[in-house]
């Protein structure tokens, strides 16, 4: 693959209800930040990916509303409807393409516009699924249920990463919801969909974010300290739940292998040194943790008891809070990229991690991690 | 724009869409939900590549392509592969009182499991494996809720 970097990022803060800003605002302060943190003028964009859902917005062709606060008017514009990763993904190809030196991609979410469980339950196909009910929470509740069920992991294991990500938000001024917990907390908060209970759940969030890469003669005339793009994959499992193993994340494996081997990767628990993935619930991050290849099958919970995934531990997972501790849908995925490049840049503030070189950001689309898209990113070209 | 905002109440505009949708079951969709409202049967498709009984039923194979035009009959038995009690739901999308289940079941004579309802089992009596069976709604109309729910099987043979 070409190099290609990212040379700028921006996160509005992560909050249940941004009512004084519209989401247009939010993506223009997103986009504002980006600019400057790359040293750039929106004239220096040769084109704009937005990621969006119309249903989110409550608007069709949702798109095209935030066109004048990123800056996307008069410029070649394109959407992906789906999580920021898989954005991030599309706008690479836009300038390994050839076509173009740069590209914009912004994200945006406002949970508190809408009834999340009504939009996710649409998600599910209408003639078998859709009427019964079933939306993100449930639905993951039985991949969480066969996932521990495989392979023995308890409650309490999974209840650990929500006291280590609620912990860890603290360190981070962006994140909505820093909580300082007991696994005896998160094991008496009420069940919402057994196995997983209240404090297993990413809360509702509004947010923006959006990041700008480069090509190779772009970035280094832009930028002192570009973070490269080392590998990138995505793969896709089935749609139908019961064709699905949902106790095994092989879409995931895929994708990370695939990442990996571009990257020149072989060991990932040695080689790489932090990690930002999609804890939407807890369970998530030991079942996303096995899959990329930090651990073996059913041992994320033992790697997270031993301290392994915390910031200051052997492969820091999360540093910034994750999905846990704020999670605006599309938004979120993007975020673990920009986590991972402040990480690589020595920019993340008080949860910075030292000696950060090469991270793995990741994110997710459809109905229990339906569909992995996996970057690796590095300081050196 | 700070000396303004003091004690104002930012406007919120409260809508509502809504737009009817028609989704076509198709062929296969039809016969399935003809046979659950008419006869209380389920039927899948097998593949003739990969021998794949697939429930729901598919036209095509999703593994390799090929068209599945036979039809099988199935049990109105089965097992749990995963479930989920349900303590918390949105009301406009429980079609049971709380706590009802999801599980996903598979079917005898079925490879792959499919979504449906749990109810009418006991505090944990849900367990991966559990024998479950079907049961109708008198009054069907050729929708999956013409099964009300699966509850645990309650006689054997």
């Amino acid at each position: 693959m070409e190099p290609v970097a990212v040379v700028g990022v921006g996160m509005t803060a992560m909050r249940r209800e941004r009512r004084e800003d519209g989401y247009a605002d939010l993506v223009y302060e997103a986009v504002r930040l980006a600019l400057e943190d790359a040293g750039m003028t929106i004239d220096q964009v040769d084109n704009v990916v937005t990621v969006s859902n119309d249903f989110f917005d409550g608007r069709t062709i949702s798109s095209m509303a935030v066109q004048d606060a990123c800056g996307s008017y008069d410029k070649n514009v394109s959407t992906v409807e789906g999580d920021g990763t898989f954005g991030a993904f599309y706008g690479l190809m836009r300038i390994l393409s050839g076509s173009f030196g740069t590209t914009l991609v912004c994200a945006h979410h406002k949970g508190s516009e809408s009834v999340m469980p009504l939009i996710t339950n649409a998600m599910f196909e209408p003639v078998y699924e859709r009427f019964l009910g079933a939306e993100a929470v449930t639905s993951s509740a039985l991949q969480a249920r066969a996932y521990m069920d495989k392979f023995g992991v308890t409650e309490e294991e999974c209840a650990l990463v929500s006291v280590k990500n609620h912990g860890n938000a603290f360190r981070n001024p962006l994140a909505q919801l820093p909580l300082e917990l007991t696994v005896e907390e998160v094991m008496s908060s009420p069940y919402v969909a057994e196995p997983l209970k209240v404090l297993d759940c990413c809360p509702i969030s509004d947010g923006a974010s959006a990041v700008i890469l480069a090509s190779a003669e772009v970035a280094e005339k832009i930028t002192s300290k570009p973070v490269w793009v080392k590998g990138v994959a995505h793969c896709c499992d089935a749609y139908h739940l019961g064709d699905r193993d949902l106790s095994d994340a092989r879409a995931l494996r895929d994708a990370a292998r695939r990442a990996y081997s571009m990257a020149g990767i072989s060991d990932p628990r040695r080689e790489i040194d932090l990690v930002e993935l999609y804890d939407a619930f807890s369970y998530m991050e030991l079942m996303w943790l096995e899959g990329l290849g930090f651990c073996g099958p059913g041992e994320g919970g033992k790697l997270t008891a031993s301290g392994a995934t915390a910031p200051e531990g052997e492969i820091p997972v999360n540093p910034s809070g994750g999905c846990l501790s704020g999670h605006p849908v599309l938004v979120a995925g993007l975020n673990r990229i920009i986590e991972c490049v402040l990480q690589i840049s020595g920019e993340a503030g008080e949860r910075q991690v030292d000696g950060v070189r090469t991270a793995v950001a990741h994110g997710i689309n459809g109905p229990c991690g339906q569909s992995h898209c996996v970057w690796v990113l590095g300081g050196e070209k | 724009m700070e000396d303004w905002r003091k004690g104002q109440e930012i406007v919120v505009m409260e809508g509502r869409i809504k737009v009817p949708y028609r989704w076509a079951a198709g062929e296969v969709g039809t016969r399935y939900l003809q046979a659950l409202r008419d006869e209380r049967k389920f039927l899948g498709t097998r593949c003739p590549g990969c021998g794949i009984v697939y429930h729901p039923p598919r036209r095509h194979c999703p593994d390799c392509g090929r068209e599945c035009a036979e039809w099988v009959e199935l049990g109105d038995r089965g097992t749990l592969v995963s479930y989920t009690v349900v303590h918390r739901h949105h009301p406009q999308l429980s079609p049971l009182p709380l706590p009802f289940g999801y599980g996903i079941v598979k079917l005898e004579g079925a490879d792959t499991g499919f979504l449906h309802l749990l109810y009418e089992f006991g505090e944990g009596e849900l367990e991966a494996g559990l024998p479950v069976e079907a049961v109708f709604a008198e009054e069907r109309e050729g929708s999956v809720l013409d099964v009300r729910y699966f509850r645990p099987l309650r006689e054997v043979g």
